[in-house]
């Protein structure tokens, strides 16, 4: 395929993919903005009115980032698993398999219509927390960054389970039983300087941790972390990552007896 | 060049089903070609692997002189498939099917949206391009699937069965429609049950059993090798009408004859002989098909 061949390709893959999320937003865009809007009453608002600032930041205003990425983790692995996943079971992925589109596009298309529903809910989420907390945005180039990987190595992440996936539960098991706990622990109610130095060296296992940390850098201008470390350690994600996504594809795991 | 060329073709699943076992096939550009064989004989592998969805143990395939292991894309560019399962979002409007599948292939949208009608049209299918896949009938959902399949324009057409399960009325517009396919240069590489069909369509056919070709000639000559064809004759009455000889012939009622006429035994001659014995013949009709007949001759190994 030349050039022009593989962008035509890449758009359709996207464009499909924005257009299935947009046709479903009841179940693909309102459920995470429900979610986040209720930590922002509760955790928020009634009982972050009685913990004590963080880093000097009000403690509503502090966990706005953590939520905002909540929902772009989500929602960027979830609509890749989901959409994969369920192209492999309606056997619709032989469409593409077919076709003399490059892996690494199939991939890129897939990747982005993560990113779009990442980066479309987290916008909606920043936008309702304007309710309840006045945002500030200390560097706009660091929230892009960050939000921009993070959404990228969740969205390969969740392409991954969807090549090993064989069945409906498979879909479900990486989110419950990884994403969400490595979420909670990765620093978005809490500073991880509050935490006993045990707790402090364990939870600095957990690539989420970096994500929210640098993306409330983003935010505020402080962080618990080096940034320039968080980049480099999210670049090593998304490139490892990718790399597994093409290779698998290219083995034709999951996808070809 | 040939359309495809497969030499010494093998495939082993990893259950340990060896479902090829060394195939070589030549169809020539521009053929109609049918691959015949029980269920689970081999044909459906052999199609998985030209289109990529199975992956060989070993031997050589090449599309139009691409070679599938070095120029796998190239090749893909060339081809369209229609696979025996439906293998859409039956939540996917028609239209959005076809168009997507377009660009898959590098076809720009505009461009597809006008192929899309063109073929979706010859396919009786354009007033249901807004509908979604999941409320069309059987047979209109093998018809998405031939347009899915043509909307690049591809050199070299597969279709796994592609009128199971069709009417009647349906299956001989379907034909046609491949036929005049075929005949403005697109390859067909067909497989299907319905014999008859093989015989009405193919000018080639190979028979596949146990995952070796058992059989690889033109239709016209696999007929011809037929032992006996057996034929129903309808007269006016059998009644006290003398025996012919020379023909094996069964009274299935008065009217009714079924006679088997031999290798070297011509139609002018049977009816000749039934003509001189004071027979009325009314019709003379095959009895099921002849392709059928050879097929299952080669399957019970007659």
């Amino acid at each position: 395929m030349n050039a022009h061949d593989t962008w035509i390709a890449f758009y359709t893959i996207l464009r499909k993919e924005i257009v299935r999320f947009m046709r479903i937003w009841s179940q693909t865009l309102l459920p995470p903005v429900i979610n986040q809007s209720l930590y922002f009453i509760i955790f928020g608002a009634y009982i972050g009115s009685q913990v004590k600032s963080i880093n000097g930041i009000p403690y509503m205003a502090f966990i706005v980032p953590g939520l905002v990425m909540m929902a772009v983790i989500t929602s960027s692995f979830t609509n890749v698993v989901s959409s994969f996943f369920g192209s492999k079971f309606q056997k619709n992925i032989e469409e593409l398999l077919v076709s003399p589109t490059p892996n690494y596009v199939i991939i890129a298309g897939y990747i982005m219509g993560g990113v779009a529903r990442g980066i479309l809910v987290g916008a909606i989420v920043f936008a309702i927390s304007a309710l309840f907390t006045h945002p500030v945005i200390y560097n706009g180039w660091i929230v892009a960054l960050f939000v921009f990987l993070t959404a990228v190595v969740f969205s390969l992440g969740g392409l991954i389970n969807g090549i090993f996936a064989t069945k409906f539960d498979d879909v479900s098991i990486f989110p419950t039983f990884v994403l969400t706990p490595l979420t909670y622990f990765g620093g978005v109610f809490y500073s991880i300087n509050d935490l006993p130095p045990l707790w402090q060296t364990l939870t600095k296992f957990n690539p989420i941790l970096y994500m929210v940390d640098g993306f409330r850098y983003g935010f505020f201008g402080v962080s618990d972390i080096n940034v320039s470390f968080s980049i480099v350690m999210l670049a090593a994600f998304t490139f490892i990552l990718a790399f597994a996504a093409v290779y698998l594809l290219q083995k034709g795991t999951g996808l070809k007896s | 060049m040939d359309a495809l060329n497969i030499q010494n073709l093998t495939k082993t699943y990893a259950t340990g089903t060896r479902a090829l076992k060394g195939v070589d096939l030549r169809v020539k550009s521009g053929d109609f070609f049918g691959l015949l064989g029980a269920n689970g004989a081999g044909k459906t592998t052999i199609i998985g692997i030209m289109t990529s969805l199975v992956k060989k143990t070993s031997g050589k395939a090449e599309i139009f002189g691409y070679d599938l292991d070095k120029d796998l894309n190239k090749a893909k560019k060339e081809v369209g498939v229609v696979p025996q399962e439906f293998n859409f979002s039956i939540w996917e409007k028609v239209i959005d099917i076809i168009v997507a599948q377009g660009g898959y292939f590098g076809v720009p949208r505009s461009v597809a949206m006008d192929r899309a009608e063109e073929i979706l049209n010859a396919l009786d299918l354009w007033s249901k391009k807004d509908q979604t896949a999941r409320t069309l009938s059987g047979g209109m959902k093998r018809r998405l699937m031939i347009a899915r399949a043509l909307i690049h324009h591809p050199k070299l057409l597969f279709l796994d069965e592609p009128t199971a399960g069709v009417d009647v009325e349906l299956r001989h517009g379907m034909w046609k429609y491949l036929n005049n396919l075929n005949a403005n240069g697109t390859t067909i590489f067909l497989t299907t049950h319905y014999l008859e069909e093989a015989e009405e369509l193919c000018r080639d056919v190979a028979i596949i059993k146990e995952g070796e070709i058992v059989r690889n000639d033109s239709v016209k000559n696999l007929i011809r090798s037929l032992e006996k064809q057996t034929y129903i004759l309808t007269v006016e009455t059998s009644k006290g009408r003398k025996p012919v000889k020379g023909f094996d012939v069964r009274v299935i009622d008065d009217a009714t004859l079924e006679v088997d006429l031999h290798k070297d035994q011509t139609m002018s001659l049977l009816i000749h002989e039934f003509h001189e014995n004071g027979y009325v013949v009314l019709d003379v009709r095959p009895k099921g098909n002849r392709l059928e007949q050879l097929f299952l001759n080669i399957l019970q190994n007659k």
